[in-house]
């Protein structure tokens, strides 16, 4: 649960941005994105494909696709130290030891050619120094910890005879060998089957109580946000348009898009013959106005919001959005 | 009771596969087996179920993509595989389907009026103008602009690729479409419009959809009845409402709390299903659910339930004894 600790955040991320210089013009990708996490607690980052969401995770383990993509300015404060003026040396002893991934395809976290046992005890050799007999009992162990069944001899099995949930919890526990401070987590059960998806949602739950980790979770589905979340970060063309308390996001969205967003979906047990839909397209980022990039979708939009970017404006403790609907005074 | 469209009976589909290192062992692959299911004309059956459990291969036999290996298919009343010639050409111009991804199914190099007139070409002797015609009504329906007909598909965004591919799916007046997964490649935001246009022109068109997707909440929102597979075979199938709200059978029961609801006080129910769904290579004897059913008898390893009625609906499951209590 969210409860203001005194102390410092687990990760701190100030005016993050990162733009992709293409043929067609400069993408501003992540547009300025702030926010804070501490330890034990779930930030739920939604939005569509190219809101940023992905790429933000990535510039936090400065992970971005080169040359294209450039970190051109802010802060990734990971307990008070900054991860953007780290060489690429010390840079790779962080990823996976203070912060670990898991990303929506775990065949594009495991090499095929090797087995699971080669690839579960690398993290754990590298940071507990074991080897032989202990440094196996280990990796049995993480595998057990991730509820995979007789570890031993799936040690030695490859990750094509595993089934995708069974490979997505071996990604899970290469993540958390060391174990880390920090779990993003992209999409992590979008390619499983929904019973599937249920165990994992839970272990990944246990696993986060366990090692108190800090969590950020990107997905586009709500109902995971409801129950993995405390906090939810709404994205929309590279900036978190409205940000609060997954209760506060869920009762009384305040940003035009998050309330269309939680209209659009179609829900168990409500039958309505029509669904509520967010008219226009998603924005093209190489060619965004000056102003809101939802204003062409907006129903409330006015001259103000199609010239002048809204900032973030804070309605309640920990809520903000970047809306003129909201700046009164 | 409408008119039934579509009348599928014991239909089955067994692929035969080679395994081992040296592809010595012959085995089958059960995909769909013994599968029964009526359409009626206007409406949406929904089809659920997890990877491998047929749901595909089943929407694909009705196409007329794969052969079945047993049952039948009547389509108004026709038996279709009997069918020759002229009538089979007949019922798969009345047949039409819609895909998951709009990226992977339209011609990169065909503009959109190419694209959606090709049907006309193929299956009616339609004059250009008259072609022309009738794409831009097509277009219409589906709320593109005139001038799309001039473009390329990647000029426009996924949504809007759906709809080409819907207008496409349309051009020869169908009376069934299949609709596989039509709005999991599109973004949150766009879903909900195609969803509202399918719906739509269910209304002004009359179409009957089979329509098949992971989102169960889309799916219940769409059908009018919703079939549940698992492995094969259906093993609840009915009311959409009842099937989605009062689930009967435990594997329904499950994949239907699995599905996760937005609302933040919803019941909360955390019956996670243990194990993973078997190999289709081996499904386990008997009911082919018992092996993680938290519910499962003895019987139920040796004997394969059937589909009975119960609460209004067909379940496969010992549960419920033959005459209905509910």
């Amino acid at each position: 649960m969210t409860s203001v600790s005194p102390t410092r955040p687990v990760l701190d991320v100030r005016d993050l941005r990162t733009y992709l210089v293409t043929r067609w013009g400069t993408i501003r990708a992540v547009d300025g994105v702030s926010f804070a996490l501490n330890e034990g607690e779930t930030l739920g980052l939604v939005g569509e494909s190219g809101s940023g969401k992905s790429m933000t995770c990535l510039s936090i383990v400065r992970l971005v696709p080169r040359p294209a993509a450039r970190i051109l300015g802010g802060q990734v404060l990971l307990d008070g130290d900054d991860l953007l003026t780290k060489t690429e040396a010390e840079m790779q002893a962080i990823r996976g030891r203070r912060v670990g991934m898991i990303l929506q395809d775990p065949m594009s976290s495991l090499n095929p050619v090797f087995s699971v046992g080669m690839q579960v005890r690398e993290p754990v050799a590298s940071y507990h120094g074991l080897r032989g007999r202990s440094l196996t009992q280990r990796a049995a162990a993480l595998l057990e910890s991730v509820r995979i069944s007789s570890p031993l001899e799936r040690l030695r099995a490859y990750p094509h005879q595993m089934s995708g949930g069974m490979r997505q919890r071996v990604v899970g526990a290469m993540a958390i060998a060391a174990p880390p401070r920090l779990l993003i987590a992209d999409e992590p059960t979008t390619s499983l089957d929904l019973t599937i998806q249920a165990q994992y949602l839970n272990l990944l739950k246990d696993l986060q109580r366990q090692h108190r980790l800090a969590m950020i979770f990107v997905t586009h589905n709500l109902g995971i946000v409801a129950r993995m979340c405390d906090r939810v970060a709404v994205m929309y063309a590279g900036r978190i348009v409205e940000m609060g308390p997954l209760r506060t996001i869920f009762r009384e969205p305040a940003h035009p898009y998050t309330r269309a967003l939680l209209a659009s979906v179609p829900r168990l047990g409500t039958r309505t013959e029509q669904l509520t839909a967010i008219e226009g397209q998603p924005p093209d980022l190489a060619t965004l106005s000056p102003g809101c990039a939802f204003a062409p979708r907006c129903a409330h939009a006015t001259g103000r919001c199609r010239t002048e970017a809204p900032p973030p404006i804070t309605l309640g403790s920990g809520h903000t959005a970047r809306c003129w609907l909201h700046a009164e005074s | 009771m409408g008119e039934v469209l579509l009348e599928v009976t014991d239909l089955a589909k067994h692929f035969a596969v080679r395994q081992g290192a040296l592809a010595w062992s012959r085995a089958l692959v059960r995909a769909v087996d013994g599968v029964s299911f009526t359409l009626e004309a206007g409406k949406t059956l929904g089809l659920v179920g997890e990877s491998g459990c047929g749901k595909t291969t089943t929407s694909r036999l009705v196409l007329g993509l794969e052969e079945p290996t047993a049952g039948t298919i009547r389509f108004e009343g026709q038996d279709v595989l009997a069918l020759g010639g002229e009538n089979r050409r007949h019922y798969r111009r009345s047949v039409q389907a819609v895909f998951q991804d709009p990226y992977a199914s339209l011609d990169p190099r065909m503009r959109v009026g190419t694209i959606v007139a090709e049907p006309l070409v193929i299956n009616t002797d339609l004059d250009a103008a008259a072609r022309r015609r009738r794409v831009a009504e097509l277009l219409e329906l589906v709320s593109l602009p005139d001038r799309a007909a001039g473009l390329y598909p990647h000029e426009f965004s996924g949504g809007q690729r759906q709809r080409i591919a819907i207008a496409r799916a349309l051009a020869l007046s169908p009376k069934l479409v299949v609709l596989d997964e039509p709005v999991s490649a599109l973004d949150v935001s766009i879903r909900a419009q195609i969803l509202n246009l399918l719906t739509d022109l269910q209304k002004r068109l009359g179409l009957a959809y089979l329509f098949i997707a992971h989102d169960l909440a889309a799916v219940a929102h769409m059908s009018h009845t919703i079939a549940v597979m698992y492995l094969g075979k259906i093993v609840e199938l009915g009311d959409a409402d009842a099937v989605a709200l009062q689930p009967r059978h435990p594997y329904t029961q499950a994949l239907f709390a699995a599905a996760l609801p937005i609302d933040l006080d919803g019941p909360r129910a955390d019956g996670t299903l243990a194990g993973e769904v078997p190999s289709p290579l081996r499904p386990p004897r008997g009911c082919r659910f018992h092996p993680r059913c938290p519910h499962a008898m003895p019987h139920c390893g040796t004997e394969q339930p059937t589909l009975r009625e119960e609460a209004n609906r067909l379940v496969a499951c010992y549960l419920y004894p033959a005459r209905g209590s509910s």
